[in-house]
């Protein structure tokens, strides 16, 4: 479905990807781990097209979506005018489609997006991208900036999105444990390349991945004190 | 009282004018983040197209008209894919790129046009309102005037070609994100400012003449004759522009 293989990019001397390989089956959810700066945005970008690699291929059957970091949202527009923009390269821009799987998104219809909270936020850019009808969802940094309970109300509605949707899901995290709590397996990127990766379990096992990223203690401990972004 | 009629009435039409002129300079700022130097020379390209078509050519002078405002529109869009063709320039780049066109374009007018100031004959006949005696060309441009900018409203509020456009200019990262192409609807707004600029070209024509250099002019609102006080000022909103310029591109 997805297939990355041996892909370099480099920004001018500096190489972001070197030589990363991944792959994504039809309908599973993998999680691509890494800290800060280990190219996990840049592996986005070239996914869609905005970069272009030194060398290697990506293969992708079927439509992608992009949850982009940061959510990116049109925020001077409708929440409405947001979702139906989501549907440019496809027919059907009625976001009714996107309020049946997200309810919570109907009443917010024609608020503006940048006077949402960062949780409905978040919520605008996963139904934006759904407009698309994808069949891959590539989600980065769903946790960054959003309170715990947010997090986790986000996690389980695209938990239940790939289950009832059968859609695969690339979710790329800081937050290592969130990732590997919802996916079921996942690669680990680190300065570049893939330093390991395998099912959640033995990800979570693996001392190298504990001590790197996930700490101890609370489950969302990574994000905990990080205020949530936008007024409540 | 109708001294003070007439220069409202010629104030407002000149003034709408230069609103449509200035909407196109926004609609590419707003798309494409470049300051468009040849905003006024898109009103003048207008204006001599539709004054050789009417006199060179014989066209009817409506449809003279027409073709004046689809060839600023050309022109829009010539200037815009040497502006922003190239993937990946930055507005700065490509503000300096419009403002080297604006300049070439005077050669290319003088070349073609010659360099005294250019008119055709405005909308026949005259109104009277309290006493004054106005021509019907004011009313001309102030209602399409009106009618363009609504037209341009509602574009970008209602249509979902508008939308997009709307959405390079609210965030062009997102807009690339859901497939949007940037680069063509900048070419886009390059296009359609061309239009409105042509358009306010062949309005303002008859009312006020235009030569090759009358759009440095018009980028400083309402000085048809050169004087120091419209260079010291074109001055002052060049460097002003430029230093905008920069700092967007230190931002992005």
């Amino acid at each position: 479905m997805l297939r990355i293989a041996d892909l370099v990019v480099r920004w001018g001397v500096a190489t972001a990807l070197d030589g990363v390989s991944l792959t994504i089956g039809d309908g599973e959810m993998v999680a691509l781990v890494g800290p800060n700066g280990a190219g996990k945005s840049t592996l986005v970008k070239a996914l869609a097209g905005l970069v272009r690699p030194v060398s290697g291929t990506i293969a992708v059957e079927g439509r992608i979506a992009y949850v982009p970091e940061g959510r990116q949202l049109f925020s001077g527009m409708s929440v409405e005018d947001n979702l139906s923009l989501g549907a440019w390269r496809g027919r059907d821009r009625d976001p009714g489609r996107v309020y049946q799987v997200l309810p919570a998104l109907a009443p917010l219809a024609r608020r503006r997006a940048g006077t949402l909270s960062g949780g409905q936020q978040q919520m605008v850019a996963v139904g934006r991208a759904l407009m698309a009808d994808p069949e891959i969802l590539l989600v980065d940094e769903l946790s960054l900036g959003l309170a715990p309970i947010v997090v986790s109300e986000l996690a389980d509605q695209l938990r239940l999105l790939h289950e009832t949707r059968d859609l695969a899901v690339l979710l790329i995290e800081q937050n290592a444990q969130l990732a590997l709590d919802l996916c079921s397996r996942g690669y680990v990127l680190e300065n570049g390349r893939i330093v390991t990766s395998g099912s959640s379990a033995e990800l979570q096992r693996s001392e190298a991945v504990r001590r790197a990223y996930l700490g101890g203690g609370d489950k969302y401990e990574n994000h905990a004190d990080r205020p949530e972004q936008g007024p409540p | 009282m109708s001294a003070l009629v007439e220069y409202l009435i010629s104030g407002i039409a000149l003034g709408c004018g230069f609103a449509l002129l200035a909407s196109g300079f926004v609609v590419i700022f707003r798309v494409t983040e470049v300051i468009n130097f040849t905003q006024g020379t898109l009103a003048v390209i207008g204006g001599f197209v539709a004054y050789s078509a009417l006199t060179s050519a014989g066209i009817p002078q409506g449809l003279a008209e027409a073709l004046g405002v689809l060839a600023a529109g050309g022109a829009g869009l010539t200037f815009g894919a040497v502006a922003i063709g190239k993937r990946g320039t930055p507005p700065l780049a490509s503000l300096v790129i419009t403002l080297g066109l604006s300049v070439a374009a005077y050669a290319a007018e003088i070349a073609i046009w010659g360099d005294q100031p250019i008119s055709f004959s405005a909308l026949p006949g005259d109104f009277v309102l309290a006493g004054a005696h106005l021509l019907r060309q004011y009313l001309l441009v102030i209602g399409v005037a009106i009618l363009a900018l609504a037209a341009l409203g509602i574009f970008f509020a209602h249509t979902y070609a508008g939308k997009g456009m709307t959405a390079c200019a609210d965030n062009r990262f997102a807009a690339q994100m859901v497939g949007i192409n940037v680069r063509r609807m900048g070419l886009f707004a390059f296009a359609l400012g061309g239009l409105l600029g042509g358009l306010a070209g062949v309005l303002l024509i008859p009312i006020q003449p235009l030569s090759f250099n009358s759009d440095a002019e018009s980028l400083i609102a309402g000085y048809w004759q050169a004087s120091y006080q419209t260079v010291v000022a074109l001055g002052l909103m060049l460097l002003l522009m430029v230093w905008q310029a920069r700092r967007r591109a230190e931002l992005a």
